[in-house]
């Protein structure tokens, strides 16, 4: 109990409504919130990683994920879910977020016209689950100076004008969200603003009801006296009655019940929200008003009487010394006109003194006694992150390791060609680094996807093997042309005797060793190669580092594994351009008498 | 709205569809027409499967969401005894029924148009059994009673057993708390089947989302369920799950309601194509004061505080709102509309009329916007508004709220009409007050 928001509550917003989400962003700026109150996006059938929005001149980015579950466990902290699923799925989205024991103390669900019999269980399943469900059919809540959300309040400039930029004194639960923002008004005009506010929602069946929100308002000390504008139709304003007679209530409350016009019209006519419509006498609102006042609520003539009452009772305990002088706190602004930034860069910097490689400067790690290697700066500009130095020491293993392999290689084969032709380093290269792809080099990406693959699904290497066999594939990072189980390839030797060394664990490679068992007691031959090696070894490097399986998935995908082959190679590749520089090789052209020429007259057709 | 009520005839077509799903060892025959003639009904008759309406007793009665037909002497069952009415007496009947305006003993009245015919059952009043379900607070209620007929409502609490069952419950616990709430009076050997009927009742009225459904009486005859009267009204928010299973039932107006002025209708059609929402409602076409008001809430707070303030309702012409970012043009027809019912009829009493264009603080709706529209319809109408002594008092806050008081301010100057505007600084409904004041 106590404060619903607070100045750290942080929220995974679920549908991207981008208009919504850069108004949360916008207050909390202004209100020098530490952390942007959106945490995440869920957002299901977008292909993105993050949106982009402002905060205050800049821009951040709010990562974007497809589901609930997987944004809880990236955001622990978050415990309030904006779920603005339509009628057809806020159903759905909301059991999700229940079912994520610990993750949610609050959902607030905004849509409208859920079917009741759905509103109703996951009302019912949010309160066994000791959620607070602010809705359905709800523009929210807002705890000023705290936590806003979405569409609450309005324009900035109107949540300044209604002191919600701030914490006032008063608690405030409407049903309607349009008035609520015209409630907030009224109370900064006649008081001294609102402490904490909930629109509960216009829908038959909500979640949290008057009583529940108003018995959380009377344990904030925050909150002084509430204002309460209740609606015609159902008896909740009945169990505030009780609450305040049985002295579970003792603050000072301000209430109305709209809808006073339904008297006059015996049937027929809907006078406002689904919720509101008198079935019974003490339903009217001008019973629960007469129930209201009779338990000692302050209830004003009329609802255009509301601002005087407020005053009044406002006044009273301004007087009395319970509530006491504001300090209004220094605002940011935003700027009135922003502008979107075409590129995003988040490794490295060049707008300071020094430019910098994910936040360490050049000289720090450029010369020998900072003790960076190559392996440092690859971890840094590639994966933003500082790996220790059995990792580093790996990465530079796999670049020496893979340097070179001759001039035959169809890569090397490819630069010599082109240097002969009088081409220059880049060009040259070029052509050998284009040579790089499934058939050259691209064991390792297949081979650590493959293995991956097979081993997060609990194969056993006898079901990957026929699996291979079933999708029609050779094993990539298996077979070598002359290396054998009796003549070992030794780089591989080398790279299995580091990781054993210095690896925290391989399962990865346990599981290719054991593969390997199976295929060398088919054919000698069929033995795990140095580009297998490689490319198991950092998936094991990468689990042991901690990163999440859809993590390294992701690194497989965006081809990172390609790229330490390419560092590698390219070292190799200039050698041979160099070489025949400096050979100074005349242009190279096939001999015919290489070539099976099988040409024929081309039919007419 | 959510539960809206439908026929007698839907409600029982609903049953037939799903009857072998949901009530198995139990047959009904579903024998049932709904028609609006006597000519229909004689057609009826030609149709193959309805020759039962030539061969058997019938039973007609009007199909138009209100109860006590019987009490209401509207449920023809017999000519001189009981079970001996014709097809053509049935449609003589109905005819006559729609040749007069007819009015209830509560008071609602109106022309008859929709009449269910189905054979007459004949059956003893110790046959009959009550069975109906709805919601009540967070759960939901089966009522069940030994007795069936006219005569439940009195004497209710004796004869009826109420079974609270909550949203949660599975259906092992439903079943079992059924069965201990079994009423006393079902006879022995009907026990078994009643308990069965009833479980199944409520997971039909569980799982096709009705809000209500009382059948009453429902005829048990061995085996063969006899629906006599049925009450029923479906959860309309559901309708997007429940697609064909609701056999396409309609939602009618309410007897004697009358029906909508073609500008209510002309609103709500172009309510139904817009993302934004258009609501009109005409109280009194002769009435002196008119609202144009932006959302549900306030719409509410500014009918409540002209019924209070004006001393007489009737002074009140319409309810309505719009909101959620109508299009210029949309706010241009809305207006257009009310401003033309305004200017037809000049206050018996020969006062100003008063039209308020009332809104609290919109929370993203452009009031500047939204006002160009009116501003539009003011063109069009200011020389009859003139006519008719027009006064407009606007209220509003939100984004752009004082360019759009500006513009509709110098509008008004410009066309000669009375106006005064106010912001969020003036208390929503006080304009009202100062309206009516002067």
């Amino acid at each position: 109990m106590g404060a619903l928001f607070t100045k750290d509550t942080q929220a995974i917003f679920w549908n991207n409504n981008a208009s919504a989400i850069q108004r949360m962003l916008d207050y909390d700026y202004v209100i020098n919130r530490a952390k942007p109150s959106v945490a995440a996006i869920v957002a299901p059938t977008s292909g993105n990683k993050f949106e982009k929005f402002f905060y205050g001149p800049d821009e951040i980015m709010v990562p974007v994920f497809r589901n609930t579950t997987e944004a809880a466990a990236a955001f622990p902290n978050a415990d309030v879910l904006l779920n603005f699923g339509s009628f057809r799925t806020a159903y759905d989205v909301t059991m999700e977020a229940i079912t994520l024991k610990g993750q949610f103390k609050t959902v607030m669900v905004t849509a409208e016209g859920i079917p009741e019999r759905l509103a109703r269980k996951m009302n019912q399943a949010a309160r066994d689950a000791g959620v607070v469900v602010i809705g359905p059919a709800t523009v929210g809540g807002i705890a000023p100076g705290g936590f806003k959300i979405a569409n609450v309040g309005g324009t900035i400039e109107n949540i300044i004008n209604s002191k919600l930029h701030r914490a006032g004194s008063c608690g405030l639960v409407t049903r309607s969200g349009g008035l609520f923002n015209e409630l907030s008004n009224i109370i900064s005009i006649n008081a001294d603003g609102i402490a904490e506010g909930v629109a509960i929602g216009g829908d038959r069946f909500v979640g949290s009801v008057f009583i529940d929100n108003l018995l959380r308002m009377e344990s904030n000390p925050e909150v002084k006296y509430m204002v309460l504008l209740g609606e015609v139709g159902g008896t909740e304003e009945y169990k505030v009655i009780e609450a305040v007679k049985a002295g579970k209530i003792k603050k000072p409350i301000i209430a109305w019940c709209i809808g006073t016009i339904a008297k006059h019209f015996s049937s027929g006519v809907q006078f406002g929200h689904a919720g509101a419509s008198a079935n019974a006498d003490a339903e009217t609102a001008a019973s629960k008003n007469e129930a209201m006042a009779a338990a000692g609520i302050y209830v004003p003539a009329s609802f255009n009487d509301l601002p005087h009452t407020i005053a009044e009772v406002y006044g009273k305990l301004r007087a009395e010394g319970t509530i006491g002088e504001i300090v209004e706190p220094e605002l940011r602004s935003v700027p009135k006109v922003r502008r979107k930034k075409e590129f995003i860069c988040t490794i490295s910097d060049d707008r300071g003194d020094e430019a910098t490689y994910a936040g360490y400067p050049i000289s720090s790690v450029a010369t020998p006694e900072t003790g960076f290697g190559i392996g440092d700066v690859i971890s840094l500009l590639w994966f933003k992150k500082r790996y220790p130095k059995w990792a580093t020491d790996y990465l530079e293993t796999v670049i020496k390791t893979v340097a070179d392999h001759g001039p035959a290689v169809s890569g090397a084969h490819n630069a010599k060609v082109t240097a002969r032709a009088g081409k220059d380093v880049i060009s040259s290269l070029v052509t050998g680094l284009l040579t790089i792809g499934p058939r050259f080099g691209g064991a390792i990406d297949d081979a650590a996807r493959y293995f991956k693959y097979a081993n997060d699904r609990g194969m056993s290497p006898a079901e990957f093997i026929d699996y291979m066999k079933k999708e029609g594939k050779t094993i990539s990072g298996i077979g070598h042309r002359i290396k054998s189980v009796r003549n070992p390839d030794l780089r591989v030797s080398g790279l299995k005797k580091y990781a054993a060394e210095h690896f925290p664990a391989t399962p990865l490679l346990d599981f290719a060793l054991e593969v390997e068992k199976l295929t060398t007691s088919k054919k000698d031959n069929l033995i795990l190669n140095v580009d297998g090696t490689i490319g198991i070894l950092m998936v094991d490097m990468w689990r042991a580092l901690g990163y999440s399986e859809d993590e390294i998935d992701g690194f497989i995908e965006a081809g990172a594994l390609n790229a330490f082959f390419v560092v590698g190679r390219s070292i190799g590749f200039i050698g041979h351009i160099l070489d025949e520089k400096r050979l100074g090789m005349p242009m190279y052209r096939h001999p015919t008498d290489d070539i099976l020429y099988n040409v024929e007259l081309a039919d007419e057709i | 709205m959510a539960q809206r009520a439908i026929r007698e005839y839907d409600g029982k077509a609903i049953f037939s569809k799903h009857w072998e799903k949901y009530f198995s060892g139990f047959h009904y025959g579903f024998k049932s027409v709904l028609v609006t003639n006597g000519d229909e009904l004689r057609a009826c008759a030609q149709k193959h499967g309805f020759e039962w309406l030539k061969q058997e007793a019938l039973v007609a009665k009007p199909d138009m969401l209100f109860g006590k037909r019987g009490k209401n002497d509207l449920v023809l069952f017999k000519t001189t005894k009981p079970g001996d009415v014709t097809l053509e007496e049935a449609a003589k009947w109905i005819d006559e029924k729609i040749a007069h305006e007819t009015t209830l003993l509560s008071g609602q009245h109106g022309t008859l148009t929709h009449f269910i015919v189905e054979p007459f059952t004949p059956h003893s009043q110790d046959q009959e059994y009550y069975i109906s379900a709805t919601t009540v607070g967070e759960d939901d209620v089966l009522y069940l009673s030994a007795e069936g007929g006219m005569e439940v409502e009195e004497g209710w609490e004796e004869k009826v057993n109420e079974v609270t069952i909550p949203i949660t419950m599975d259906d092992a616990n439903i079943a079992h708390l059924i069965r201990a709430n079994v009423p006393a009076g079902i006879p022995a050997e009907n026990k078994e089947r009643f308990i069965a009927f009833a479980e199944q009742f409520y997971k039909f009225y569980r799982d096709l989302n009705f809000a209500y459904l009382e059948i009453n009486p429902i005829v048990m005859i061995g085996n063969d369920m006899h629906i006599l009267d049925l009450v029923a009204r479906l959860d309309d928010t559901a309708g997007f799950m429940m697609g064909e299973s609701w056999c396409g039932a309609e939602f009618p107006t309410a007897f004697g309601m009358e029906d909508q002025s073609p500008e209510e209708k002309a609103i709500a059609e172009a309510d139904s194509k817009s993302g934004a929402s258009l609501k009109l409602t005409i109280l009194n076409p002769m009435g002196r004061i008119w609202t144009m008001v932006a959302g549900g809430g306030a719409s509410v707070v500014y009918a409540d505080t002209i019924a209070d303030l004006s001393g007489n309702v009737a002074d009140l012409a319409n309810y309505g709102e719009y909101s959620g970012g109508p299009t210029t043009g949309e706010t241009k027809f809305y207006a257009d509309t009310v401003l033309d019912l305004m200017t037809r009829h000049k206050d018996p009493k020969g006062r100003d009329k008063i039209l308020i264009i009332g809104g609290a603080i919109a929370n993203f709706t452009d009031v500047a916007k939204t006002f160009t529209g009116i501003i539009q319809s003011f063109e069009t109408y200011a020389d009859r508004m003139k006519e008719h002594n027009t006064r407009i008092y606007v209220r509003r806050g939100g984004p752009n709220y004082e360019k759009g008081l500006k513009d509709i301010k110098d509008a008004a100057d410009r066309l000669g009409l009375y106006i005064e505007v106010y912001g969020p600084e003036t208390h929503v409904t006080d304009i009202v007050r100062m309206a009516l004041e002067k």
